[in-house]
């Protein structure tokens, strides 16, 4: 970790965030690590996207983790906007400082000096853009969901991504003391603008390959078996082979190893599988379908 | 390097993807600050900064692999690369060679057959590059010079593989190994055989591919092994692959469609004056109602009609279509479908029994009754038919939809229950998969019909059906 965040660089080589995400237990492949590396080294912002329940969060909260940085997270929703993303003035204690000042003398203050006095920063409600971009210790920026807001609102966060600087009419520019990482989670429910992904770098997190999900289950379930891990990852992909509406996800693997562990198997008979199948799959259809398949019995 | 990441971004612009200037700067940057040895990070390099949607990862690695490949050559590790080349070329100037040219290789056929079968046992991802090497140099017989994609060379040396076989040779093995025999333990070492047989097939072809860019330059091939992205695909020619992503890609997108035009719905500001929630309002203000509330409008949604020619010309069409507007169906008060070739029969019910569209679609073909004679289009009596049974049904809400290329086989067109249609409704839109240069042309009637429609929209792609049915929900 480097103490002066503004000017050096987080990591020398790829290699490097790849072995420092693992020591936080989350295992990157070659692009996540690389596009971590460059993010850092070129100071844009990261926009992940994938399929739900494949990391993209906790990616954000463990490279937090492993640059000893404080999390501030902004939680995307329909009809977020400016005063709940990037800052509000506090209107209530305005108010009682105006008051305040004609208690007790006849003549208040001027309204020029008045002005000045209640347009200050300690009138100021920071929200989570503009914390990000005054906090003086190294910070983390994860905007979850960011495909959740409308096309509009995406335009208040082009300046923070692009310049990180946060404009306040009354105040003047907020400048980022120090360049914070950000990244943005998208699960793609609507294409976002031009402009926003022009700013960002793109990271697809896709379901990992056989040997990756495998080390992942290992890592995140404690006591597993080589054996029974390895096994997990295999029926994981072949389901995900199938036609389903709802293919598992990498936390739903994780939900399932830990749940044959708690039963105690140290390998999966057919019977334990199909028994314990509604933890991996949601919908009744897809759970009927990968029973069929994986028994080969048909309905 | 900037030279060639100049090109390969000129030749990424020309299969499609919207690449920007700016991008094209952070590329540069990006690739400055990384060790261009490590192939794999430069690719995500290059991805992270000129490839935004992931609809667009295969255009791009297929590029990648054509411009990247023979310039970061891993390094050989049994060092028979050179030569292999060059017998390859020596093999290749005499078109024809049976294998025979494969005299002086270090290998005779059978036993790279079971190298292959070694590779494809352990799953040694080593051994299977230099069999698909190996492969490649013996089968497929390349031709310096032949302007192709190298699709047929990839047939070649796979036919020469006899894959299946081996497949289920291995499959028996594991079999009689395990001795015990489960239904999953079967599945699943099927599908790690598969998994280990498609790696095989990926070297192949990337072996393929680096052989014809050392021949042709990688410009030239990039011509030839360009693909049209998922969105813009001409549904009417697709070739079967092309079907199955443009299958892949129609979930999502009628997904995306649906929220959208769900925010669309909520976010028209044209309701009336909220009168309780503006003077609750009001309360934060000392009573003066500043904030002004509406209540949230509701725009009457429109009842769809599509009525569908299914016949074999456009078939593939008119699937997508009704899968498109019944997985936006909630965006609708009511959606009726109708299927004809020369009869007519609806097949709503076929949607509402299935969870999936796909699978009503499905059943269509086999279920619906729409053969009045012999089976040829027949507009004319297909909409005569609609006329008597269904006409009434068409009220001033209902938008219909025909779709179909109106090539006629010269019956009468029947034109009035066209127009009849537009009286009663409240637009009929008519969509066409042809280009528009080829409506009226031979027997195609669509001028006929389309004097009475709203408007008769060319919908050859995804990406023309997805704006259609966007502006009419």
């Amino acid at each position: 970790m480097t103490t002066d965040g503004s000017t050096a660089d987080r990591f020398k080589t790829p290699e490097e965030v790849s072995a420092r995400l693992r020591d936080v237990d989350y295992l990157a492949d070659d692009a996540i690590a690389s596009t971590v590396f460059l993010a850092d080294r070129l100071r844009k912002p990261v926009l992940v996207e994938g399929p739900a329940g494949t990391g993209k969060t906790q990616l954000a909260k463990s490279v937090a983790e492993l640059t000893g940085s404080r999390l501030i997270r902004l939680q995307c929703y329909e009809g977020l906007d400016e005063s709940k993303a990037l800052y509000e003035w506090n209107y209530r204690k305005q108010l009682l400082r105006i008051q305040a000042s004609q208690v007790g003398s006849v003549e208040g203050p001027g309204w020029a000096e008045l002005e000045e006095d209640i347009f200050d920063e300690d009138f100021l409600l920071t929200r989570p853009l503009l914390e990000a971009i005054r906090a003086d210790e190294p910070v983390v920026l994860l905007i979850d969901e960011v495909d959740r807001v409308e096309l509009e609102t995406e335009a208040l966060m082009l300046e923070v991504l692009s310049e990180y600087q946060v404009s306040i009419p009354e105040l003047g520019t907020v400048k980022a003391s120090q360049i914070p990482m950000v990244f943005l989670t998208s699960n793609n429910t609507r294409e976002l603008s031009e402009a926003l992904k022009r700013r960002c770098l793109f990271l697809h997190v896709g379901y990992p390959d056989i040997e990756r999900e495998r080390l992942i289950v290992e890592t995140r379930v404690p006591g597993i078996s080589t054996e029974l891990a390895d096994q997990i990852s295999r029926i994981v992909r072949t389901i995900r082979e199938m036609d389903l509406r709802k293919a598992p996800s990498v936390s739903e693997t994780i939900d399932w190893a830990r749940t044959l562990v708690v039963l105690g198997r140290k390998t999966i008979q057919e019977e334990d599988a199909v028994e314990t199948l509604h933890v991996l799959l949601k919908y009744q259809t897809d759970i009927d379908k990968a029973r069929a398949e994986l028994t080969g019995q048909r309905r | 390097m900037l030279e060639i990441l100049n090109e390969f971004i000129v030749a990424l612009r020309a299969s499609g993807l919207p690449i920007s200037m700016t991008e094209h700067l952070d590329a540069a940057t990006a690739i400055s600050h990384i060790d261009l040895g490590e192939r794999e990070v430069f690719k995500a390099a290059l991805r992270a900064t000129l490839v935004k949607s992931e609809d667009h990862f295969d255009a791009f690695d297929l590029a990648f692999e054509v411009y990247f490949a023979d310039r970061s050559m891993p390094e050989d590790p049994h060092g028979v690369d050179g030569d292999a080349g060059g017998e390859d070329f020596d093999g290749g100037e005499t078109p024809g060679t049976q294998g025979g040219g494969g005299a002086h290789e270090a290998l005779s056929a059978e036993e790279l057959a079971q190298m292959l079968e070694e590779a494809m046992r352990h799953g040694d991802p080593e051994m299977r590059n230099t069999v698909a090497r190996e492969a490649v140099d013996r089968y497929a017989g390349i031709e310096p010079g032949r302007p192709v994609g190298g699709t047929y060379y990839l047939y070649r040396t796979l036919r020469h593989l006899e894959l299946d076989p081996l497949a289920e040779r291995l499959l028996e093995e594991r079999r009689q190994g395990a001795g015990t025999s489960s239904h999953l333990e079967d599945r699943l070492a099927k599908d790690e055989i598969g998994a280990r047989i498609d790696g095989l097939k990926k070297a192949v072809e990337a072996e393929i591919r680096r052989r014809l860019v050392a021949d042709r330059g990688a410009d030239a091939l990039a011509r030839s092994v360009r693909k049209p992205l998922p969105e813009d695909i001409d549904v009417m020619h697709a070739t079967r692959d092309e079907l199955a992503t443009l299958e892949r890609a129609l979930r999502p997108l009628s997904r995306k469609l649906a929220v959208r035009l769900t925010r669309k719905r909520r976010h028209l500001r044209k309701g009336a004056v909220d009168f309780r929630h503006t003077v609750r309002r009001s309360l934060s203000t000392g009573g003066v109602p500043i904030d002004v509330r509406y209540k949230h409008p509701r725009p009457a949604k429109p009842e769809i009609i599509v009525v569908a020619d299914i016949s074999g010309s456009v078939a593939s069409f008119a699937r997508f279509t009704l899968h498109l507007v019944y997985a936006i169906s909630s965006q609708f008060s009511k959606v009726r479908a109708f299927v004809f070739v020369d009869g007519i029969d609806e097949v709503t019910h076929l949607f509402d029994e299935a969870d999936d569209p796909m699978d009503a679609v499905a059943r269509i073909n086999a279920e619906a009754d729409v053969v009045w004679i012999d089976g040829h289009s027949d507009y004319g009596h297909a909409f005569k038919a609609f006329h008597e049974r269904y006409a009434e049904e068409i009220t001033s809400r209902t938008s219909v939809l025909i779709l179909g290329d109106a090539r006629n086989n010269y019956h009468a067109s029947e034109a009035w229950v066209v127009a009849d249609m537009q009286a009663r409704a409240r637009h009929v839109y008519w969509l066409n998969p042809e280009p528009e240069s080829y409506w009226g042309s031979g027997d195609s009637i669509v001028q006929q019909y389309g004097e009475h429609c709203d408007s008769v929209v060319e919908v050859r792609t995804l990406r023309q059906l997805e704006k259609f049915v966007g502006e009419l929900a």
